[in-house]
This record gives C-alpha cells, structure tokens and sequence, in this order.
C-alpha cells in the first residue's frame, strides 16, 4: 500500500458523509426553520403542551412514512400502508386493553398483524412477480375490508395508562411520543442500517442486476422490506389508538396517511427510484409535512385551502424526485 | 511459486451447451493452470461469453465436466463458484451505484461485529484491495455512480480479490479504461500472477494478449480449434484460425458499384456522443447498401439510435439528401421528408407489441398514413397490410392472431413489413437475422437487395460477417466508437472483416486508425 491509501482516512471524509445524508440534513434544517416559526406564532408560545401536542401528531405520520420508506428503498411502493395503519388502529382497539400484562399481549398481537399484513405483501411482489403498485392497492383493499369488518363504527377502548404515559410528558417536558420514536429508530432502523440485510436492500433498490449479479438474496431482501414496513404501520396504528383512544375504520385516514407518507419520503430525500436516503429523512420529511398544516393554521389560513395547498406540497415533492431524468443522454432509458 | 506443477488447477472436458437450436459451446476443453495466464480469442458468438458463464456458474452446461483440483465440480450458482475460488469480472458491470466503493467491494461478506456490519473493518479490507487493484487513489467512501468507468472497472477488480479467487476471468476487462488504467491493470494482473492465482484473460486486442498471456486458446464456432504457447503464432495465423466457419447462405447478386457524385440520400459528418461514438463521418446512396462490420459493442448500435433520433446531446451534422436534418425522436426521422426506418436489436422488447394481432402490429408506425383528420382508414390500412404479407411471404393465420403465436422467422418479417409500410427512404437495420432460421435469412436478404434496387438508402449492422460479406457494397469496420477502417467491393471478405474488427490491421489501416500497441485510445 501506498501513503496515499493509507491517508484516506482524513480530510475527504465528512464530503461524501454530507453527500449521503444532504436529503436528511436538509428535511431537519426546512423543520427547526418551520417549527421555529410555527412556535413563535402561536398563542401559547414555546410551551411543553403545544410540542407535545405536535410530537404526538407528528409521531403517527413520521412512523408511518418509515414504514413506506423500507419499501421505497428497494425501488417499490406500498399504497397499503394507511390500510395496514388503519386496521391496526382498530384491531387495537380491541385487544390493547385491560391489565398491564393483557395489555402488553395485546400490543405484540397488533404488532404481528402488521407484520403479517407486510408479509403478504412481500410474498406476492416476489412470488406473484406483480407491480408493486398494483399488489398494494389491491391488498390494501383487502386490509380496509378487514378493518371495516372488525370495527363497522368507531369505537373501542384502550389501556388509558399505557396511553396517557405515551402521549404525556416525561419529566422535564419532553414529548413521550418523541422518546419512542426515537426508541423505534435506535431498535428498528439503526440496526437495519447497518446490517447484511439493510445492505442488499439498498442494492436491491439501486440495481437489481447488479445484487444479483454479486451473488446476493434479492427476495429475502425484499421480503424484509415489505414486512418492516407492516411492522412500522402496525407501530403507527398503535399510536393512533392512543392518541384518540378509539379504532375507527376511517377511509379517509388511510388514503391520507398512503399519499401523505409518500409525500414525507420524498420530501425526506428518499429516493422513490430506490437505492437512497434513510428513514430518519422521512421521518423529518414527515414533520416538515405536518408543520406545513399547523402553519396554515396558526396564519388564519382558510381551512378550504388547506387540501389544494398541501396536495400541490404533495406535487412538488413527488416532481422533485424526477430531476435525474433531464440528464438522461439515452432516450430509452427513459422507460427502464 | 512454482508453476510447472504436474496436474493442472482446473480442466473442462467436452463441456456442450445449447440455447434453443443454438450450439453455443460443442464439446469444448480448456486447461486452465495456476500462475498462468491464458489469454482466450474468438469472434462474435464463438462461444466465449459462454464458456465463461459456464465456469463462473452463471448458466449450466448440458454435456461435460469441469475438474478443479483433481476433482470434479458443479456449479448450481455463481456463489458457489465464488466459493470454490473462481471468481468472473463480467464485462457489464456489477456495481450498485448507489452504495460507496468500500461497500460494493465488501458486498457479498461484509465484516460484520455481532451481526452488524463494521464499517471501519470494511473500510480497511477496501483499501488493502483498491490498493491491490491499483486503485489507491478511490475514495473507499465515494459512491460508485460518482466514479468514471476506468475506475469503476478497479473497484470491480478489488471486488473479485476479496472473494480470494484462485481462478480469476476477465472478460473485456480493459474495454473501458484508458491507456494510462491499462497499464496498471496489467501490472496488477501480472503481479496476481506471480502470486499464483490463474487468470482467464478475453480481450479482442491482440496487442493486450500478446503482452500478457503466457498461453491462448482460440475458439470458432463454439469449439476450441487450438490452444498454443503465447507468441508461437503470427496474428495473421490466429485470424486464420478465427475465421472458416461454414455458411450456405444464399445472397442474391451485387449490381456494378455506383457512380460517385450523386448526393447521398443519408450523410453523416462528424458524429460524436458521450465518448461512445467518435467523429463519425459516412454517406450512403440511393440503392446502396453500407454495412456496418467490427466487434459487438464499438458504437453500432449506438450510431443507428443516433441516426434515429433516440440519443440526446449528439455533435456533428446528419444530412438526409443533401438538407440538413434536426432529429429530436423517432418520430422526427419518420416523418421527415426523407423518411427513415430502425428495425431494432430485439424485436421483442423494440419492435413488437407481442399480445397485439398481426395487423395493429403492421400498421403501427404507419397509422398517419392512413388517418384522414384522425379516423383510419381502414379500407387502405388492410389493403396495404394484404400487399406486405404476400410481398414478404409472411406465414400467419389471418391477420388478427396475436404477433407472439407466430414463429420467430415470421415475427422478424414482421418488424420489417411494419417499417416498409412507411415508404422509408432510408432503411436501419440492426443485426436483423439473429436468431432466425436460414431460409427466412436469404429471403430477407433478397428483400433488403430488392428494395436497394428500388432506391432505399441501407444502413445495415450484422454481427455474421458473412452476411456483411455477402450483402454489402460498401462495410464500414467500427472499432471504439470510431470508423476503424473502410471496406468496398471486392476487398470485403471475412479475413479483411476479422482483422479489422480486432483492429490489426493488416497493412492497409487508414489514417487515423488507432494505434495498434497503444491498447487505448
């Protein structure tokens, strides 16, 4: 070995460190910025109660947009995760409920249908060999069924203690809701990061010729990522239930919470051609969405605007995730 | 260490295999031993790609054994090739670009520390490889997709050494370095060799093999017609063993050349695109047809798409007769007052929609011709597309069964009949018989002569030599992106093809021709 390779270990570093994480960086700088002036603006000010109240917003579409993330990293979609997210709210809202053990089984139950919600999903993109977008819409189809089925009107219960603890204030006024957010991503992404498994599915999203071609696993990779993603719904539809202490088979929640985590992926620089960004990066994409909302609202926005204005937040960002195209030399490529 | 051990590492034995009709590889032996390297030779489809895919476990054979250390071996997969010690660089390459150097090269064993990967270990094994690879100047942390080709292709060598190879094949490796990268792999490569391993090196520079290999196998026709000590045979004897394939292809006569002065119907002046294509410069008359000849990958194919409108950011000037004309898209060139047809590479994936019937098929580029404000005609759509089916003899059972039912021969007319149905002036073919049968062969040929006579302007690339020899007035030899040499009449045949396809040559190179020892640019 040469001087030189042996010097790598310096200066050149923390570019390519900054050029891997610029999409994160850049969602969390667009947050403190918007939440700065969101807090400012509001009546009650930088108080523990407003952040918590936006934490625990928050939460519930930053868990769901990495849910969407894993999926997106391997280069697919998954439009069922607001359905996943969905049933999960109202199978908790049976089963999360009763004494701290009964409880605690309920919350594993919840936990498992998510997953095995994300299983099937897996199994019929990898064995099925269908679109991605057209297994997703079609099962989602089937998971809202379900929910319906299990919950045909709002209502149910959950364990007010385990809820009020995670939607409360630790001491010191920290947002519960954030300290188990952050717990998800040092249980869950952190070690999928930085594991075999996290590895090939960003192979598998950047070129799926090449991960195969290097010899790698390229369903069990995306099996995995499918079935995170329903683990990370069913953590998100858990949430819900404690926020609003019911199950409700809400169409509308789950279309929104589809499109909306999309939209927080993007946002968060994920890419949707796979093979790029983190979930950490959605999950600020995630906040940056909401606040978007509490900023209309603390400025007097017209409630009627709020839809069209952030469905064209939603345009934009999906827009900005086709840049790569214009450079395109080939015109054939266009469509691989 | 000593490589003059008795029994050799690895040895193939009458290794057969076969794609659909296709002899790809016919009872084929290669020895290959430790601290050697054996440089390997072949035109297009001589079976070296699948001799390689066969040892690196990528495809099975169907007859054969291989041995590897005296004992023998099957490989179900590439990794457990991999396992066994023979590790393949294929030609495309297999970087994620997505991820950095030090993780592509640590793709398929990363160092992991309780079950998670450890960066700085892996980190530390790419540098010892980049180094070894003559790399050193990678960022072990620069995302590939951000690395020109040439260091690209030392990344995807680092790749193969840490998977510890015995046997290590490249194929074209050096395709896309230049010269100053060319000389570093070799001294890699030489210095791997001294450590023992064996190299299986395929290259169509003579030059490269001459200085590297210790000894070369050539192959023809998907057998091994004769392995040799590096240097005991002239370059004119190993193009003589490449050459000599049977054909009994009937071509239809050559009319007298034409008279020069005329303006050609399409005239190309310096066409350049993204290093791929090299100041291109050809013409080619009414009732003319120009061959395109060299080694697969040298721009053919992307000198037609260019012509056709599909490549963006090309320089240099396309003239369609004698006007200068602006082509933005397909659509463009087949409109235009000179109209032009591609008849693509796959017609498969570019030229069939294959559940779609026989007729939308073959009025598909030619509906505006027959659309009065929007609406078909459908009346002269059926009268047009009668008159293609018998002008080509194309065997379908009425016109409205799906294009994929119908044989592969008749699916290819197909193609062909959907562009004439334009009227185009100028014709582009690219590779139009591969993998149809003989008879429909020389009936496309005689239909590509016919319609020459008639006036169209023919543009044609074939990997069979002998149908460049036996078809064209003009071949125009492609090597590295650029107009390697110029054949007419009768100084077309297969020997002139092979040699200036492997660019040696043979006394007559043009100026310009790149230098042969250079092994670059």
């Amino acid at each position: 070995m040469t001087d030189r390779a042996l010097s790598t270990g310096g200066t050149g570093d923390w570019r390519y460190w900054l050029g891997e994480q610029r999409g994160t960086l850049l969602a969390l700088a667009v947050f403190v910025v918007m939440f700065v002036i969101y807090t400012g603006n509001h009546q009650a000010g930088f108080s523990a109660d407003v952040i918590t109240t936006a934490a625990n917003k928050g939460v519930l579409l930053a868990l769901v947009a990495m849910a969407q993330t894993f999926v997106v990293l391997t280069a697919g979609i998954d439009l069922s995760i607001g359905m996943i997210f969905v049933l999960c709210n109202c199978v908790a809202s049976y089963i999360v409920v009763g004494t701290a053990f009964e409880a605690t089984l309920g919350v594993i139950g919840v936990l498992l249908t998510g997953l095995a919600c994300g299983a099937i999903n897996g199994l019929i993109v990898i064995y099925g060999r269908l679109q991605p977008i057209v297994t997703t819409i079609a099962t989602g189809a089937a998971f809202f069924g379900l929910a319906l089925l299990i919950r045909p009107f709002p209502g149910g219960e959950v364990q007010e203690d385990l809820a009020d603890f995670l939607t409360g204030q630790l001491p010191g006024g920290i947002p519960a809701s954030a300290v188990a957010l952050l717990v998800v991503v040092l249980v869950i992404w952190i070690p999928f990061r930085r594991s075999m498994l996290g590895r090939v599915v960003y192979a598998v999203g950047s070129s799926e010729p090449a991960a195969y071609m290097s010899g790698l696993d390229i369903r069990r990779a995306k099996f995995a990522a499918y079935t995170l993603a329903g683990l990370l719904a069913a953590i998100g539809g858990l949430f819900l239930t404690f926020v609003t202490y019911t199950g409700e088979a809400s169409s509308a929640n789950a279309n929104t919470y589809t499109l909306n985590s999309i939209a927080a992926v993007v946002l968060g620089g994920v890419s949707l051609f796979g093979g790029r960004g983190s979930a950490i990066g959605a999950i600020f994409g995630a906040l940056v969405f909401r606040t978007i909302g509490d900023l209309l609202f603390v400025f007097d926005f017209d409630p009627l605007w709020q839809p069209l204005f952030l469905g064209i937040v939603l345009l934009v960002s999906v827009c900005l995730g086709s840049f790569r195209l214009i450079r395109l030399r080939n015109r054939l490529d266009l469509f691989g | 260490m000593d490589a003059s051990a008795s029994a050799p590492l690895f040895r193939m034995e009458g290794v057969s295999k076969r794609y659909g009709g296709v002899n790809a590889l016919t009872e084929a032996d290669l020895t290959v031993e430790a601290g050697r390297i054996h440089g390997v030779l072949g035109e297009n489809g001589a079976g070296k790609s699948t001799l390689m895919k066969i040892m690196s476990g990528v495809v099975q054979p169907d007859e054969g054994r291989m041995v590897l250390d005296g004992r023998e071996v099957v490989f179900a997969n590439p990794a457990a090739a991999n396992s066994a010690g023979i590790v393949c660089i294929f030609q495309e390459l297999s970087l994620v670009p997505d991820l950095s150097v030090a993780e592509n090269i640590c793709i398929s064993n990363p160092p992991r520390r309780f079950g998670l990967i450890d960066s700085r270990a892996q980190r530390r094994i790419a540098e010892e490889a980049l180094a070894r690879a003559g790399g050193e100047d990678i960022h072990p942390l620069a995302p590939v997709k951000d690395l020109p080709l040439s260091r690209r292709q030392l990344v995807e060598i680092a790749k193969a050494l840490v998977r510890n190879p015995r046997i290590l094949i490249l194929d074209e490796a050096t395709s896309a370095l230049t010269a100053a990268d060319v000389r570093r792999v070799f001294a890699v490569l030489k210095r791997l060799r001294a450590e023992g391993l064996a190299l299986l090196y395929i290259s169509h520079r003579m030059a490269e093999i001459a200085e590297l290999a210790d000894e070369c196998t050539v192959f023809r026709n998907g057998r091994n017609v004769g392995t040799f000590k590096a240097g005991a045979k002239t370059d004119t004897e190993i193009v003589e063993m490449m050459i000599g394939r049977e054909y009994s292809h009937a071509f239809p006569p050559k009319p007298a050349p034409r008279a020069a002065g005329e303006t050609p119907a399409l005239e190309v002046r310096s066409l350049s695109w993204n290093n791929r294509l090299k100041d291109i410069s050809l013409s080619v008359r009414a009732g003319e047809i120009v061959g395109l000849g060299g080694l697969d990958g040298q721009g053919q194919r992307e000198l037609l798409l260019a012509l056709f409108g599909v490549l963006r950011g090309t320089s240099g000037e396309i003239l369609l007769d004698g006007r200068k004309a602006s082509l933005a898209s397909p659509n463009d060139a087949k409109r235009g007052k000179v109209g032009m047809a591609l008849i693509p590479e796959d017609r498969k994936t570019e030229g069939l929609m294959l559940p779609m019937s026989v007729r939308d098929n073959l009025s598909m580029a030619s509906l505006a011709r027959f659309s009065r404000g929007g609406i078909v005609d459908r009346a002269a759509e059926s009268q047009a597309i009668d008159e293609m089916i018998a002008l080509l003899a194309i065997k379908t059972d009425g016109t409205a069964v799906p294009v994929g039912t119908l044989s592969g021969g008749n699916q290819q007319k197909i193609v062909i009949a959907k562009w004439l149905m334009t009227k185009p002036k100028v014709i582009l073919l690219n590779d139009p018989t591969r993998g149809i049968d003989v008879g429909t062969k020389a009936e496309i040929y005689q239909l590509l002569r016919k319609l020459a006579d008639a006036g169209a302007a023919i543009l044609f690339y074939s990997t069979d030599y002998d149908e460049l020899v036996g078809c064209c007035d003009r071949v125009l030899v492609l090597y590295d992106g650029a107009v390697g040499r110029v054949l007419a009449g009768a100084e077309i045949t297969e020997r002139a093809l092979v040699g200036s396809a492997l660019n040696i040559g043979g006394g007559q190179a043009e100026a310009g021709t790149p230098a042969l020892a250079g092994a670059g640019q």
